[in-house]
This record gives C-alpha cells, sequence and structure tokens, in this order.
C-alpha cells in the first residue's frame, strides 16, 4: 500500500485550494492501489508460469502455445459484456469486483490443475476475470475525476498499474529463493495479494453507481432506461453519437497497424543482433518508460488535447518503426526504440480512455469504454495475423514498412476525423 | 463506514493474508530442506558421465538435492542415488560430454542459460538463453549439443509464443543460435513462414544428421537436417519430439490422437518403411523420449501426487509388453555408458 502513495503524483502532497485540485481523486488512487495490487498478483504467476509448465509440468512448446492462444478474443469480447452488465446492474464497483475476485480464485487454482487442458480453464477463467473488470474500473475512474483532468486521472491510474506488473516479477522470484522450487507457495502468495486487492476495492472505492443516461429520450431511444439501466438499444445506440463513433473508429483504425509488442522486440533483435540474455529485458525497457511519463503525458493531454497528445503517441510509434527500419548500426538503438515504444503508451494508453469519458454520458459510460476497448483489442490482434502473414511473403523489414504506411495514414484521418469542432458539435476533450 | 475503521479492517486484512503468504512460503522452505519419508534417497558424491553403466537423471524428490544431476547403478535405479552439485532443469548427457540447462532467478528477470559439463560434471562452456528451458540433447559422440527454449512475452495474456532451437560445437564452442535460419524443403520445394518453429533435435553418430520437429501452420513436422549444409527437409506429418534410436533404424515420437486436443501417444517410426507402431503406453507422454537400448524407451510422467514432478517410466519399443515405473521423482535420463 505505501508503494500506491509513493506513486501519487508529486501535486497530491501539496495542502491547500491549487495543489488539491491538481491532485488525483481519492477512487483514482484506491483504484491505482487495486491494480496495483492485482498486476503485482497476476505477474507474479506469469513470470514462472512458463517455466512451471514447460520444465514442471514437461508441457511440449505447442502445448504451451495453444494454452496462450486461449486467450485471443476471451478478454475482449468479456470486456465488452462486463462493461454493458456494469451499465445495466448500475454497479461498476459490483462487476469490477466480481472480476478481481474470480481472478484471485484461480490462483489457487493453478495448484491442482495438473494437464494442460486443467491449466487451459483455470487461465481461461482467469482472463475472463480481467476481461469483466476492465471496463467498469475504467469508468469508475473517469467518473471519479473532474473533466479537466481525466488524463491525469488514467496516468497516475496506468502509472501504478505498472509499477505493480513490473515489481510482480521480483515478488515471484523472492518466494522462490526463499523456497526452491515453491511454486506453490508462488501461487499461494499471489492467491494473498490479489484478495488483498479484492478488500482495498470493497474498502475504499465508492460504489460509483452509474446515473440513468441523461437526456434518455434525445440522444438514445427511451423506454429502456428504466430502474434496471441501460438495455442492448440504449448500448448500440452510443454508436450513433459522432463523437464515440470517430474515437471507436480510429482507435481501431490505429489498432490495426500498431504491430503486437512481440513482434517488435523480434524486429529489434533481429535487427540489431541483440544478444539472447537482453531478449527477457526488452519489455521490462518499455514498462520502464510507460512508468515514469504516463503521468506527465496524461497531465499534458488534459493542457493541450487529447487529440494531439494522443495522436502524438502514434507519431512516436512511427519514429520507432523508422528507426528500426533505416537507421544506422547505433549503440543505443534498442534504447531508443524502447524509449519511443514506452512514451507510446504512456501518451495513448490513458488518454483514450480519457478520451473517450467525454464523448459518452455517465449511465453508458463502461459500455462506451468497453466499445473503443473491444474494438482495439480485436484490431491489434487482427494486426498480428496480418503482420505474421505479411512477414511470411515480404520479410520482415517490408511488413514493417507496410504497418508504418498503414499507420501513416491512419492517422492523418484520425487528425481530421478526431478535430473538435468536428460535426459531433459535442463538449470533448479541451 | 467510517476513514478510521476501514483502515483498521484493513490492517486486518493485511495482516491476515501477510501471515497467510509467510505461513505458505515457510512450509515450502522447510519442505525445500527436507526429504519425505518413502521418497528416493540422495547422498551427496561424484557423478561421472563415462562408464560404469550408472543411469543418469535430475531428482525431482523434495530435500537438498532437489534438481541435482544424479546417478544411479544401471541395474538398480531404485537405488540410492549420489548427488552432483550440478542443478539443471532439463539435462542430457552422451559422449562424455553433458548439457545442463538451467534458470535462476536473476535481478529483474529469470536468469537461463544453457551449460556444457564435461565428464566430470565440471562446466566448459556457458550459453545465455532468451527463454524458459524446454528440451536438450548432446549427440552420440559428445561433441554436439541441441537444446530448445520457450520465448514469450512478459505477459502470459500476449497470446505469443515462440520457440528457439540452437545447436552447440561443444569443442570449438560455435553456435548456430536459431535453427529457423537453416534452409527448409517440404514437399520437395523450398518452403519459408513467419510462424515456423523448431524443437527436439535428436541427433545420429555421423555428427551431422539429426531429426527435429518443425511446426508451421498448425502442423508438426518431422525433420531431417544437416549441420554443415544447414538445412533441413520434412519427411512425415504429426510428428513431435523425435528421438533416433541407437541403431538408428527407428524414430520414437509423441503422435497428437486427437486434432486440437492435448493428447499424446508414444509411437515408434521405422525410418525405412515409415510404419509406424504404436507403444503400450496408453497415458498421454509429453516429453521426449529416450532409447535406453535398441528395445526400451523411457520418458517423464507427471507424478501422481505433486504437481511440478515427473516420475520416469520405461515401455517396449516393439508395442509389446506394459509400461513399468523405472524411477519415481526423476526427470532427463540419459542413456547409460557402460
Amino acid at each position: 500500500m505505501y508503494l500506491a502513495d509513493r506513486s501519487a503524483p508529486a501535486g497530491a502532497k501539496g495542502a491547500g485550494g491549487a495543489a488539491r485540485r491538481r491532485a488525483a481523486a481519492p477512487t483514482v488512487l484506491a483504484l491505482g492501489a487495486v491494480s496495483l495490487v492485482t498486476d503485482v498478483s497476476s505477474e507474479m504467476v506469469a513470470a514462472v508460469l512458463p517455466l512451471y509448465l514447460v520444465a514442471g509440468l514437461g508441457l511440449s512448446p505447442l502445448g504451451f502455445g495453444a494454452l496462450d492462444g486461449v486467450y485471443n478474443g476471451v478478454g475482449a469480447l468479456v470486456q465488452l459484456a462486463g462493461g454493458h452488465l456494469a451499465d445495466r446492474v448500475r454497479s461498476h464497483k459490483l462487476v469490477a469486483g466480481l472480476g478481481y475476485a474470480l481472478s484471485a480464485v484461480c490462483k489457487p487454482l493453478l495448484l491442482f490443475a495438473h494437464g494442460l487442458g486443467p491449466v487451459a480453464l483455470v487461465l481461461a477463467l482467469d482472463r475472463t476475470g480481467k476481461g469483466l473488470r476492465t471496463a467498469p474500473r475504467d469508468a469508475l475512474i473517469s467518473l471519479a475525476a473532474p473533466a479537466g483532468a481525466q488524463g491525469r486521472a488514467f496516468g497516475v491510474h496506468r502509472a501504478m498499474d505498472t509499477t505493480g506488473a513490473l515489481l510482480g516479477p521480483l515478488a515471484a522470484f523472492l518466494v522462490l529463493s526463499a523456497a526452491v522450487g515453491g511454486y506453490d507457495a508462488v501461487f499461494g502468495v499471489s492467491a494473498c495479494v490479489a484478495a488483498l486487492g479484492v478488500v482495498v476495492l470493497v474498502l475504499f472505492v465508492p460504489s460509483g453507481r452509474a446515473a440513468a443516461v441523461p437526456g434518455a429520450g434525445s440522444a438514445v431511444r427511451p423506454g429502456g432506461a428504466g430502474p434496471r439501466g441501460p438495455g442492448l438499444r440504449e448500448a448500440a445506440a452510443l454508436l450513433r453519437r459522432p463523437r464515440l463513433r470517430s474515437l471507436a473508429v480510429c482507435a481501431a483504425l490505429l489498432g490495426l497497424t500498431t504491430v503486437s509488442d512481440a513482434f517488435l522486440y523480434l524486429l529489434l533483435q533481429d535487427r540489431t543482433g541483440l544478444g539472447e540474455r537482453w531478449f527477457p529485458l526488452l519489455p521490462l525497457g518499455t514498462a520502464a518508460v510507460f512508468l515514469l511519463l504516463a503521468v506527465p503525458a496524461g497531465a499534458l493531454a488534459d493542457r493541450i488535447g487529447r487529440r494531439a497528445v494522443f495522436l502524438a503517441g502514434h507519431a512516436l510509434l512511427l519514429a520507432a518503426y523508422g528507426l528500426l527500419l533505416w537507421a544506422p548500426d547505433w549503440q543505443a538503438l534498442p534504447l531508443l526504440v524502447l524509449g519511443l515504444h514506452g512514451l507510446f503508451y504512456a501518451a495513448t494508453d490513458g488518454v483514450l480512455p480519457a478520451a473517450v469519458a467525454g464523448a459518452v454520458p455517465d449511465g453508458l459510460r463502461a459500455t462506451g469504454m468497453a466499445l473503443v476497448g473491444t474494438g482495439q483489442a480485436l484490431a491489434r490482434f487482427g494486426c498480428s495475423l496480418a503482420f505474421g502473414a505479411a512477414w511470411t511473403v515480404w520479410g520482415g523489414g517490408t511488413a514493417l514498412a507496410a504497418a508504418a504506411a498503414g499507420l501513416c495514414c491512419c492517422a492523418a484521418f484520425a487528425w481530421r476525423a478526431l478535430r473538435p469542432d468536428g460535426r459531433g458539435r459535442r463538449p470533448s476533450a479541451p | 463506514m467510517t476513514r478510521s475503521r476501514r483502515l483498521l479492517l484493513l490492517l486486518a486484512a493485511v495482516l491476515l493474508l501477510g501471515g497467510a503468504g509467510t505461513a505458505v512460503v515457510l512450509r515450502a522452505a522447510d519442505r525445500a530442506g527436507q526429504t519425505r519419508p518413502g521418497d528416493p534417497v540422495a547422498a551427496p558424491g561424484s557423478v561421472a558421465l563415462d562408464g560404469g553403466g550408472r543411469l543418469v537423471f535430475v531428482n525431482g524428490a523434495p530435500g537438498p538435492h532437489l534438481g541435482a544431476v544424479v546417478s544411479v547403478p544401471g541395474g538398480e535405479p531404485r537405488a540410492a542415488r549420489t548427488a552432483s552439485g550440478l542443478t539443471c532443469r532439463r539435462f542430457h548427457a552422451a559422449g562424455g560430454t553433458g548439457v545442463c540447462l538451467s534458470s535462476a532467478p536473476g535481478a529483474l528477470a529469470q536468469d537461463n542459460r544453457a551449460v556444457i559439463v564435461d565428464s566430470g560434471l565440471r562446466p566448459v562452456r556457458s550459453f545465455p538463453l532468451a527463454g524458459t528451458p524446454s528440451r536438450a540433447r548432446m549427440s552420440p559422440s559428445g561433441r554436439f549439443a541441441a537444446w530448445t527454449v520457450f520465448v514469450s512475452g512478459e505477459s502470459y495474456g500476449s497470446a505469443f509464443f515462440s520457440t528457439r532451437t540452437a545447436i552447440a560445437d561443444t569443442r570449438t564452442g560455435a553456435l548456430e543460435p536459431d535453427l529457423e535460419k537453416f534452409s527448409i524443403t517440404m514437399d520437395g520445394r523450398p518452403y519459408s513462414a513467419a510462424d515456423v518453429n523448431f524443437w527436439g533435435v535428436t541427433f545420429s553418430r555421423d555428427d551431422d544428421t539429426f531429426y527435429a520437429t518443425l511446426a508451421t501452420a498448425g502442423q508438426a513436422h518431422l525433420v531431417r537436417g544437416s549441420i554443415s549444409r544447414r538445412s533441413v527437409t520434412a519427411l512425415a506429418r504429426n510428428v513431435e519430439c523425435p528421438s533416433l534410436s541407437p541403431d538408428e533404424t527407428r524414430i520414437a515420437y509423441k503422435k497428437r490422437v486427437q486434432r486440437g486436443a492435448s493428447l499424446w501417444r508414444e509411437h515408434v517410426l521405422d525410418l525405412r518403411t515409415l510404419r509406424e507402431q504404436p507403444l503400450a503406453e496408453k497415458r498421454s507422454v509429453d516429453d521426449q523420449a529416450l532409447w535406453l537400448d535398441d528395445r526400451t524407451l523411457a520418458y517423464g510422467l507427471p507424478a501422481g501426487d505433486a504437481a511440478d514432478t515427473t516420475d520416469l517410466w520405461t515401455v517396449r519399443a516393439d508395442g509389446s509388453g506394459e509400461p513399468r515405473l523405472l524411477a519415481p521423482a526423476a526427470s532427463s535420463p540419459s542413456r547409460p555408458v557402460s
């Protein structure tokens, strides 16, 4: 918990009116703490799972690959259901809590799963929990933060989340060095940590009861928004809101040209001849930059506009592609590429939901978050498939050049589509 | 609920869950140092890879020698184990040389390496690995070592998996870091794809020919390769983790018996006729089997009581007989050399 306090922005320490306004809301800090603790728990497992399955249980690589495939789409589709359910029962906290609790229960269950099938089932349940909680959690963050501080609020949350992701493996290694071969201990401690996350959520996150859809008579069809909250029809009508539609379309289009991290790291190693020992550390580089810059990037987005920062993030990603394609053989190339990659995450991962928050009424907030999130996730998955195919036909370099060209076009389209004075004429991001 | 009451509840939860977590770790740490009654016993001693007819494998019994390379008399596999100081996830030895894939917690990430050891298990060379150790094999002469690691992103939700298989010349230290750079021939034509993955190398006596699994487009192929020509040729489908018999006439392998399901049965393929023979083992085998001699195969199966250990079993290579327990709490066997 004290770690959560430490990763709060510097402004949070100040007292008095001006400083207080800049600090993140207590709900955001509480949700950040929940995510931090939960990520410690899940990344503890993630760090030792390959070793446990491949070396301990003796699963072959293909078996593990089949396992990994279980997650394709599961998370994205459950996210849509979770978001809508949260709006429908009008309790974001309840649905998010169920999601966190489901994942927590899965950690000790891993101990009893001896074969590939049971392990796959437990992990699929775990991912279901993650899918369930994502949209209501982002809705809670956005409802707790004032309109002008959405970017900062999401930045604080993402920074705390990533802190947890970086601490998780360290916690796992600590357990393993205290108890040689103690995978059961890693799973047990992970379950305790996850349970603590649920406790923090229950105690410190307000219930976030979503309001009824304002102006349901004009913006969406009347009739459905009774005491049970908005129905499927209202959810579908969300896409008729021009601002949300352009955000969803742009997020999906940009997702289609965002090469997955794994491919990027493989290309980086291919391009620079980076030693084998460095390969497992590449994701840490991205995460470290993301962690350090998520809050400043979010605050900047609140100041100069989310569109500018979001698209600047993609421009930085384009620069990373460019470096991979054309840069000379610099020593610093891996660091530069990882820095740009981390910056891309800092400038986009929290800024997109911050922008979505401004385009969706309170009562449909989680549904709106899920629509954009699912679209982006499915598009990125599609990009992985297409990129793999392009790599096969043309080779890695040409495939990356194609992705870069696509990213250029999509970013240009997004720049026009996301104009604040667009046809939507909705109060949008400042 | 008031703020102080909530903080009190949080404190109680931290103490309770922290206590539970500590108890779990302490229990596991305690168990790591102690042997259990009924488990095979091991005592420190010197393990040699040349001669003596001893069976060498990795000890899976809890206690101070968990994960150590141990040896037992070839004729008495249940006898007390002699434990070396070498700890490996996977180990294989032949021709007086061994390859040990080790994995230890590092500062930031798991520190995985392949260590080549001499006949006294002394490290000769070491290669860093990009991922989780999976398969290890030495060539019969002890000249070449091959290993497969499983490379993944940092998060298990990333829907990404890849293997890397390397071959090292233990005499010169020359390393072929990635078999995917070899030229591939399939159905008589050159083949290339981004989703190619190799694993499970097995070597011939000539120190050039090897067999391995090549997976692409959802199919696992048996390939025969040449180190000097840096090429592989696909021979058959649905063949994983091949293991070449000492007389080099047959390949033992695991075959996926139901498409899409993770259920494998051990088979033996006659290399001349390409006829396959299912073995008497009816359980799903997910291991690279080892020929103890020209008639007997050894392989690991998950142990009944513990989630992360295997027992070693043997079965006849001609499909007759029944599986027999060779050594409990053991993995990564090597053929005894007399």
